[in-house]
């Protein structure tokens, strides 16, 4: 008996604890700060893409909600931290965290549109939560600037202590600090009672009602946090860009963010991080290699990882996750 | 005491009737078993006991309390709980994982987002020592899609007890089971706490006879006759419906 106890105290630790890849994924970053001083704008970019797949992996990797319209709360919040920025209050940490709040609160407010229903009634209702939004931003000219885009915008120091500057060297610190944050954070939840829940409503709903779990106020809630996360990345990019353009609606947006979940794999919360570097790294690549057809080698590497299946392509997002979440797979399968 | 109680419920889906009119009383710690021919609406009567489908008109009494109008989930908290005839677990979490959820719902430690699983001790005590009961403790860690098919059904029964039913649910518990594991499962279901009141759905007549005090025999979506397990097995109306040649 005791040594059953024992045995299931250390699985359950094992579950938590930081890897060595962990470690040395958040180093690389960092250093990148020193190695790759020539390269922070498009790293910032990463960063912000990262946080954004995150956010979209709490909702669909976590609790099985496919959404087609995720940028509506990045948009939300690029906005929201714009409008602050430029009208009331320009140091960036404040705006983060008004940009998350009000990306929250609506996600809390339409969170009822993904309770129910198939996939593709999410997919629909998603996505057109956010074309409304895209064009409300686009008609209300008056305060989003309409189809110019949202312009002065003049951030202070962050926190009063850090200038944004030229070559995006503090920019890229602050967004590589939120996503390390808020990717710390988003672990805890995952591997915490509350997570497990979420883990099997998605793959199960029947028999987590029938252990007593409330599946609407559990999803209610993910789906406001990562709404809030969504917000923070748009945040992020208007605060080191200074700019907010009508394109942080756009669908291709939505569409993104779901192919860097793809590529990373989903579940185990750093497939958005490494989707987001290779997405990046690939469009990059891809744009200045073939100009004219990037988006035709992307469409094919998605038609590939989907067809050929992740795991056997790569197999180490799987082996990642597995030692993530224990010995337990990473998750995506249903049970039948 | 009554643990269990229907009245005149009814089902209808649009012009089928699979629950006709069902009147039912299960006493509180009765091993109370429902037969019935395929297509008798044993299936059905669960899920409106369980709350999958709400009834077309009728009441569920759980201890005395109306809890028709209730879902699934407030069901379980009230002390209801079911077993499924077909396996329903998560294939890819271990038998640890599956009892620590179980376990911490009930407890109502579900949404806890700010602990990990291991700092919740009791709960892990509790499902250490549940699934070592239902002797899952050797392969706790492993896939539970990978267990043979006998141990999976145990963590399916271990996952009902787990939230302390008052009334338990079991849909054909053995079936399916190779015969060498049938006798460990059927063995944990004979030592199930005499507190807790057992429904049992069953086709196997030995498991039945050797197991339920008294015995509701569904026919057409109607309780066709009800009784101890030797007024049953008497019964000659029921030998010609249900029994058939078997008797």
């Amino acid at each position: 008996m005791t040594s059953g106890k024992t045995l299931a105290l250390t699985l359950l630790g094992a579950k938590g604890r930081w890897r060595m890849w962990e470690f040395a994924l958040w180093l690389v970053a960092i250093a990148a700060t020193f190695l790759l001083p020539s390269q922070l704008l498009i790293l910032t970019e990463v960063a912000i893409l990262a946080l954004f797949a995150v956010s979209l992996d709490l909702i669909l990797g976590y609790a099985g909600i496919v959404s087609l319209g995720h940028t509506a709360f990045f948009g939300l919040g690029a906005y929201a931290a714009g409008i602050l920025a430029r009208d009331y209050v320009t140091e960036p940490v404040t705006g983060l965290v008004f940009a998350g709040l009000v990306s929250g609160l609506f996600g809390l407010a339409t969170s009822f549109l993904v309770l129910r229903g198939s996939d593709l009634t999410r997919l629909m209702t998603t996505f057109g939560v956010a074309m409304l939004l895209a064009e409300l931003g686009n008609q209300m000219a008056w305060l989003t600037g309409g189809a110019d885009g949202l312009s002065g915008i003049s951030m202070s120091p962050i926190l009063g202590l850090f200038e944004f500057d030229l070559w995006g060297r503090n920019g890229y610190i602050y967004c590589l600090a939120v996503l390390i944050v808020l990717t710390f954070i988003a672990r805890r939840i995952v591997n915490s009672p509350f997570g497990l829940s979420l883990m099997a409503i998605k793959r199960n709903p029947r028999r987590a009602a029938m252990l007593g779990i409330s599946p609407k106020r559990r999803i209610v809630v993910i789906y406001a946090i990562s709404a809030a996360y969504a917000g923070m990345a748009g945040a992020l990019l208007t605060q080191t860009t200074s700019f907010v353009s009508p394109d942080v609606l756009a669908f291709h947006r939505s569409a993104d963010v779901l192919l860097v979940l793809v590529i990373g794999g989903a579940g185990y919360l750093y497939g958005g991080i490494f989707g987001a570097i290779i997405f990046t790294l690939l469009r990059d690549w891809l744009s200045v290699a073939t100009p004219q057809y990037w988006m035709f080698w992307i469409g094919l590497i998605l038609v590939a990882i989907v067809m050929i299946g992740r795991e056997r392509l790569t197999g180490w997002p799987a082996l990642l996750a597995r030692s993530l979440r224990g010995k337990s797979e990473p998750a995506g399968k249903e049970t039948p | 005491m009554i643990a269990l109680e229907t009245r005149h419920l009814i089902k209808r889906f649009g012009g089928f009737t699979a629950t006709h009119d069902v009147s039912l009383s299960i006493r509180k710690g009765a091993r109370h078993a429902l037969i019935g021919p395929n297509g008798a609406g044993k299936t059905t009567l669960i899920n409106l006991f369980t709350g999958v489908f709400a009834p077309t008109s009728g009441q569920i009494l759980l201890d005395g309390e109306d809890i028709t109008a209730l879902p699934v989930h407030a069901r379980v908290a009230r002390g209801l709980s079911r077993t499924f005839q077909i396996n329903q677990l998560f294939g890819d979490f271990t038998p640890l994982d599956s009892m620590m959820l179980a376990i911490g719902e009930r407890k109502g430690h579900g949404s806890r987002f700010w602990r990990s699983l291991a700092a919740d001790r009791d709960v892990a005590d509790e499902a250490a020592a549940t699934l070592e009961r239902f002797r899952l403790a050797d392969v706790m860690s492993e896939e539970t899609r990978l267990l043979p098919y006998g141990k999976q059904r145990l963590l399916e029964i271990a996952l009902a007890i787990a939230s302390e039913p008052k009334v338990l649910l079991l849909d054909e518990p053995a079936a399916g089971v190779p015969e060498e594991e049938r006798e460990e499962v059927l063995s944990i279901v004979r030592a199930l706490p005499e507190n807790v009141t057992v429904v049992l759905i069953e086709h196997d007549m030995d498991l039945v006879f050797s197991f339920a005090d008294r015995i509701s025999v569904l026919a057409a979506g109607a309780l066709f006759a009800e009784g101890t397990v030797q007024e049953i097995a008497r019964d000659p109306q029921v030998k010609a419906i249900y029994l058939g040649e078997d008797a």
